[in-house]
């Protein structure tokens, strides 16, 4: 047995030489800085528009700008001429949205539970494969479905029976618009159904299992379990998932551009011709003088507010029930 | 001494199981009928988007050739011609957003994973969670005015990828945060056992262990930005001709033609519309296919 030289300890060697001993922190500083990039750019974006859509929201007054109801754009390069008042768009897309979430919600929340409970065990897994699959079809696609042929073959005559049987419903009365809001609200719907099916079948399928075993087990059927068990229990969550929903309708621009009329007037009607804000400033923005610009951005402004405040809610009911909704869905 | 006699032990009439009591008629018939009204409303559910796929499908079939993906579109009425200008815009563009968004998006999450702690990291986290919600529409005219009203530039690829990449980072961030938290610490501490940096082991162990997850969330958020129109009205605008500039020129892109082909009375530009569709809804599902595929492949992994 030979003793072993125990070599020195390593001592400075560890701490690393030359620029090694900043690399780390240089990659830190990287990563900071792509972290940090996020809330640059969403400062940079808040603070640009809200610079610019200022002097539109100065020349019409921000309160008049969401509750006047005439807007008529004006063609002056450097000053205001028109009048913005955006309330007719502002209840358009309020009104769209609402109606493609009344059909969409129950529906979403049926499929879910269908898949979960339901659906045999074979199919599960691939149905909510094709509800992710489904939630990616650019909403482009919709629009050109719905208005070169659901639409006319399908709903036209559906809003035109119901105008002509239960137009003494002052709500559903006619004429009926080719484009409007319904039509529009109701391609919404199909297309908002997969990506709202999506987290509520995640919330759906977290329901804690015990509480349903336990429910089984005290000879409850499964239309019982689901009632008095599965859907209390995800209820916060179906609200967060419904709101994040709402925000996405509230924002979708191009299929209710194609289908809701652009007629810059707003009626408390189904079958009205109107226009919302997203759908408003896409239509109108590459024909608009820039004071008219300015006055799409203001528009602008106010559906972001919108959709912040909604969204935001929807956030913190969704984390306080301790969920991630996953990124690609909304 | 038999126990049959002890009247402790006689058991009290029961009725077979099977047998219905009070109100369990009533209750499993209810549940029949609430199966048959979910499968009902699930087969309801399923149909107008099948009906998407297959007519998209149909109508757009036929109009697919050879000349549709190369030569550029003609006016309206007139029959032939085809999307390549729209191709090329939308491949630059969705090319330069990733190039930006996902490398950013990437290295963000790694912040909040590796890095991050406190306040900071919160605010992040939340506010990529705001930035997702953010009307793609309003991401256009945010861009319009950062990019083209104040500045030198015009429409054209620039602003439309930076449009697009807006809308892609946060979809990159979370999902990508998402998947580098399913990394055990053990190939970290492995790594850093080893001697390795910090920088080290993210680049050469955490970042390729996560990687098939990763080219899921990126592969999601091509297919997301790769179908946006409304932020492209707004920053590239559309061009019929095939541009290859990256800047000071109107560029077109896929749905942007697909949108003006559909609102005008020509039937020759409404069958562009359609095989455009079908050529975009090929790219979208594909990407989602594979990038699901991909990801499924890695939660099995990763689970195993």
């Amino acid at each position: 047995m030979t003793t072993t030289d125990t070599p020195a300890p390593p001592g400075p060697q560890l701490a690393g030489r030359g620029l090694g001993r900043f690399a780390d922190r240089a990659f830190a500083l990287v990563l900071l800085g792509a972290g940090l990039s996020v809330l640059v750019i969403l400062a940079a974006i808040v603070i640009r528009t809200t610079v610019d859509a200022w002097p539109v929201f100065q020349y019409q007054g921000f309160f008049s700008f969401i509750t006047g109801t005439e807007w008529r754009a004006g063609f002056s390069r450097n000053e205001f001429t028109g009048t913005y008042g955006a309330f007719p768009f502002v209840f358009g897309t309020l009104f769209v949205a609402g109606i493609a979430l009344v059909f969409a919600l129950p529906l979403a929340i049926a499929v879910s539970v269908y898949i979960v409970h339901y659906a045999p065990l074979k199919l599960r897994t691939s149905l909510s494969y094709v509800v992710e699959v489904l939630a990616a079809v650019p909403s482009i696609i919709f629009g050109l479905w719905g208005l070169l042929w659901f639409v006319p073959t399908f709903i036209q005559p559906v809003s035109n029976w119901t105008a002509r049987n239960l137009g003494f419903i002052p709500f559903l009365d006619g004429p009926v618009a080719n484009v409007n809001y319904f039509h529009a609200g109701f391609v919404l719907a199909i297309m908002i159904l997969p990506i709202i099916t999506a987290l509520t079948r995640e919330i759906i399928a977290a329901a804690p299992i015990s509480e349903q075993e336990a429910a089984y087990g005290l000879g409850a059927t499964k239309w019982e379990v689901i009632r008095s068990v599965v859907l209390p229990r995800s209820f916060s969550g179906i609200v967060g998932a419904s709101m994040l929903g709402l925000g996405r309708a509230l924002g979708e621009t191009i299929a209710v551009l194609m289908l809701v009329g652009g007629s810059q007037r707003y009626g408390f009607r189904l079958f009205f011709s109107g226009d919302t804000m997203a759908a408003h400033i896409a239509a109108t923005f590459q024909d608009a003088a820039p004071e008219t610009i300015t006055a799409l951005l203001g528009i602008g402004v106010v559906l972001f507010l919108v959709t912040m405040v909604v969204n935001m809610v929807a956030r913190g009911i969704v984390w306080r029930f301790g969920f991630k909704a996953t990124g690609d869905a909304i | 001494m038999s126990l049959t006699t002890d009247p402790t032990l006689e058991r009290p009439e029961v009725k077979p199981l099977r047998m219905k009591q009070g109100n369990a008629r009533r209750r499993q018939n209810s549940d029949r009928v609430l199966r048959v009204i979910l499968t009902f409303l699930m087969v309801v559910a399923s149909i107008p988007l099948f009906l998407i796929m297959y007519q998209v499908i149909q109508r757009g079939a036929g109009v697919i050739s050879w000349e549709f993906l190369t030569a550029r579109e003609f006016p309206p009425a007139r029959e032939g011609g085809g999307y390549a200008a729209g191709f090329v815009g939308t491949g630059i563009m969705v090319t330069w957003a990733a190039l930006m968004a996902v490398p950013t998006g990437i290295l963000a999450a790694v912040y909040l994973v590796e890095v991050g702690r406190g306040p900071l990291a919160a605010a992040i986290r939340f506010f990529t969670d705001v930035m997702t919600g953010i009307p793609s529409v309003f991401v256009g005219l945010a861009i319009y005015f950062l990019i083209i009203a104040n500045t030198g530039f015009t429409f054209g690829a620039f602003p439309g990828a930076l449009a697009l990449g807006v809308i892609m980072l946060p979809i990159v961030v979370r999902s990508s945060e998402e998947i580098l938290r399913t990394v055990p610490d053990e190939l970290r501490q492995g790594s850093l056992a080893m001697g390795a940096r910090r920088w080290q082991t993210t680049m050469k162990v955490v970042l390729p262990a996560a990687a098939p997850g990763l080219t899921t969330g990126a592969m999601l958020a091509v297919a997301r930005a790769a179908g946006e129109t409304a932020p492209l009205i707004l920053t590239a605008f559309g061009n019929i001709n095939i541009i290859t500039d990256l800047f000071n020129v109107a560029i077109g892109a896929v749905p942007l033609q697909i949108y003006n082909g559909a609102r005008q009375p020509f039937a020759p530009g409404i069958e562009r519309a359609w095989g455009g569709a079908l050529c975009l809804l090929v790219l979208v599902l594909t990407l989602t296919v594979i990038a699901r595929y991909i990801g499924g492949r890695f939660n099995k992994i990763g689970n195993r």
